[in-house]
């Protein structure tokens, strides 16, 4: 760790030098002590007359002035940071023991510590230049430096994301810093078991920022590509929630990492039952709860279509189960409890992008279907291929998120968007192929990204830790613990 | 002086325990062990891959008796551990050549 470190810390202090007015900017009301001209600007840059889609309830406000931090509606700003909450859950505890228990026991502290240690590390990443980079600036591809070290993000300050511009900066900065953290950390169930910690880390940073950034600045911020906050944009992609941005992207480039790092030592002759199911099942529940702040979130706003996401979400996830433990009983003859969780997360990856845009019932239909597909793809497609994707991230995440991005387009309907925003089913099954365009840029992007990055990591640091060092397991390799000491 | 192991179903185990116990034996080791003869094991599928598990996870009792209780104690064993169906588990008697209690220093059979 000692060269990145050293790379790291005249950065840093590069930054702060910088920025000098970064340090004074969180007392947010003294705008007359505080130049920061960016402010201004980015507010005005944001007329009325390009909100491409009108808000499903009529009482909230659409502030055409800069919004002081007294005008946002109180509801709005409780229900965004419980929802701030709810997927850091997902996170730590959620995916970390939906994870931990999927592992060997000699791995469970690894697969532990890459969640802990990813809501470290990718929240101060975040907040240094990542927003920026994701949100910053109107361009179509990526952001921009405007927000370094959080510079002109303030209470006062409302601006960019959405057409709702209700909610303050800080809650979006907040908020999004929380997907930051779990879209690579759901990544790590591809390489989990032999990836090497330190390697990992540098990863999750080059990938956020060069990989996540772009993908998020495209789909979510106003001027991206394929926004439907930018009027007049081509492609209009529907993504409420992240399924392009968190889970195709990740799922796509758990694959490539999965292919890369080769597979586990003794795969797949040598059995690799989950140690711990119960873990399991625990964080699923907190995945299933953490996720109805992660869609109930995603508008930003305490409305009907907040309720509407939550509700389809839910019933995605408990049909996903139906979907999953169905199918399995017709090959296996049993339903299992890994069965019935898989299928629930691959419902509530399906209905990610479309919360916000399909019906519940719509919603649980795309559940359904999750659990039957990410079903066929776990088993089947994987064994065909032959990776070893330890955890399925690429088949639950990755092919869930595509699926459920297509059928994003085919179920929107306007009843729940209350805009333009469409799909099939509302005649405009252009929708789709808009949707179709989506899924490759985010696809190939990442996929090819991902590649150069390992391929530049293996290089100059490995991916992989030691043969020996795999087969004494991580826990004690990597960290120098056991997670399991009973006396 | 005797020493019976004897590996049982786990849910035999306190019916064992309150036979043998009965039978005159104060004190004994139980161990969780896996392993397999005749009964075959399961098999386990995870998201589609399948694991044959052969080790089947049994108790393991060990107590050490003095020569005239051992047949005793093996009755009250078999009577209780047996269920009919395969995989009840066996039973091993060997001979000990001393026991010796840690506290007093007492050996042999006062020390049992």
């Amino acid at each position: 760790m000692s060269i990145p470190i050293r790379f790291a810390l005249p950065f840093i202090a590069a930054l702060l030098c910088a920025h000098p007015v970064a340090f004074g900017q969180d007392v947010g009301n003294e705008p007359a002590t505080l130049t920061i001209p960016a402010n201004d600007t980015t507010v005005d840059e944001t007329p009325a007359g390009s909100l491409s889609s009108t808000e499903i309830s009529a009482e909230v406000q659409t502030p055409a002035e800069t919004p002081a931090a007294a005008d946002y509606d109180k509801a709005d700003v409780a229900w965004m940071l419980v929802c701030i909450a709810f997927v850091l859950m997902m996170t730590c505890p959620g995916l970390a023991l939906f994870y931990g228990g999927l592992v060997r026991k000699k791995n469970i502290l690894s697969v532990m510590m890459q969640c802990v240690f990813l809501m470290g590390l990718m929240s101060v990443v975040w907040a240094v230049i990542g927003y920026s980079l994701a949100f910053g600036g109107n361009a179509p591809y990526f952001g921009n430096l405007e927000h370094l070290l959080l510079d002109g993000v303030t209470p006062s300050t409302a601006s960019g994301l959405t057409v709702e511009e209700c909610v303050s900066d800080q809650i979006v900065v907040a908020f999004q810093g929380m997907f930051f953290i779990i879209t690579p950390a759901l990544i790590c169930g591809a390489f989990a078991e032999r990836m090497k910690f330190t390697t990992m880390a540098v990863f999750s940073v080059v990938w956020g920022l060069l990989i996540y950034c772009p993908i998020a600045h495209w789909v979510w911020d106003e001027g991206g590509w394929l926004s439907e906050a930018t009027s007049g944009a081509k492609y209009q992609a529907i993504d409420f929630a992240g399924g392009l941005v968190v889970h195709i992207s990740s799922g796509v480039s758990a694959l490539v990492c999965a292919l890369l790092i080769g597979r586990r030592k003794g795969f797949p002759t040598q059995p690799m039952p989950p140690h711990n199911l119960t873990y399991t099942c625990i964080g699923t529940g907190l995945l299933w709860v953490g996720w109805f702040g992660f869609n109930g979130g995603s508008g930003l706003l305490a409305d009907g279509k907040a309720v509407n996401a939550l509700f389809a979400t839910h019933l995605a996830a408990s049909a996903g189960v139906l979907g999953w433990s169905a199918a399995e009983w017709m090959k296996h003859g049993k339903a299992s409890i890994l069965g019935a969780c898989s299928g629930a997360v691959a419902g509530l990856v399906c209905v990610t992008p479309g919360a916000g845009s399909v019906t519940p019932i719509c919603g649980l239909l795309m559940g359904l279907l999750a659990g039957i597909f990410c079903f066929l793809c776990c088993t089947k497609l994987k064994n065909s291929l032959g990776y070893d994707d330890s955890l399925d991230a690429f088949g639950v995440h990755g092919m869930g998120g595509i699926l459920g991005a297509i059928l994003t387009g085919v179920f929107a309907t306007s009843v729940v968007t209350g805009s333009e925003s469409r799909g099939a089913i509302d005649g405009n099954s252009g929708q789709i192929v808009t949707q179709l365009i989506s899924v490759i840029a985010a696809v190939g992007f990442s996929a090819v990204g991902t590649f150069v990055i390992l391929k530049i990591l293996d290089a100059t640091m490995n991916l992989r830790v030691t043969e020996q060092e795999e087969v004494q397991g991580l826990d004690i390799s990597q960290h120098g613990e056991e997670g399991y000491i009973f006396h | 002086m005797k020493k019976i192991e004897a590996i049982v179903r786990h849910f035999k185990l306190e019916d064992v325990k309150s036979a043998i116990t009965e039978a005159g034996v104060h004190g004994m080791t139980v161990t969780e062990v896996r392993g397999f003869g005749r009964q075959k094991g399961h098999k386990e599928t995870y998201r589609g891959a399948e694991y044959i598990v052969d080790f089947m996870p049994k108790v393991k009792i060990e107590v050490v008796v003095t020569d005239d209780m051992e047949d005793k104690v093996v009755d009250a064993i078999v009577t209780t551990a047996r269920t009919g169906q395969v995989g009840d588990g066996k039973i091993f008697v060997s001979d000990v050549g001393k026991v010796i209690r840690i506290r007093t220093g007492e050996s042999d059979e006062s020390a049992i």
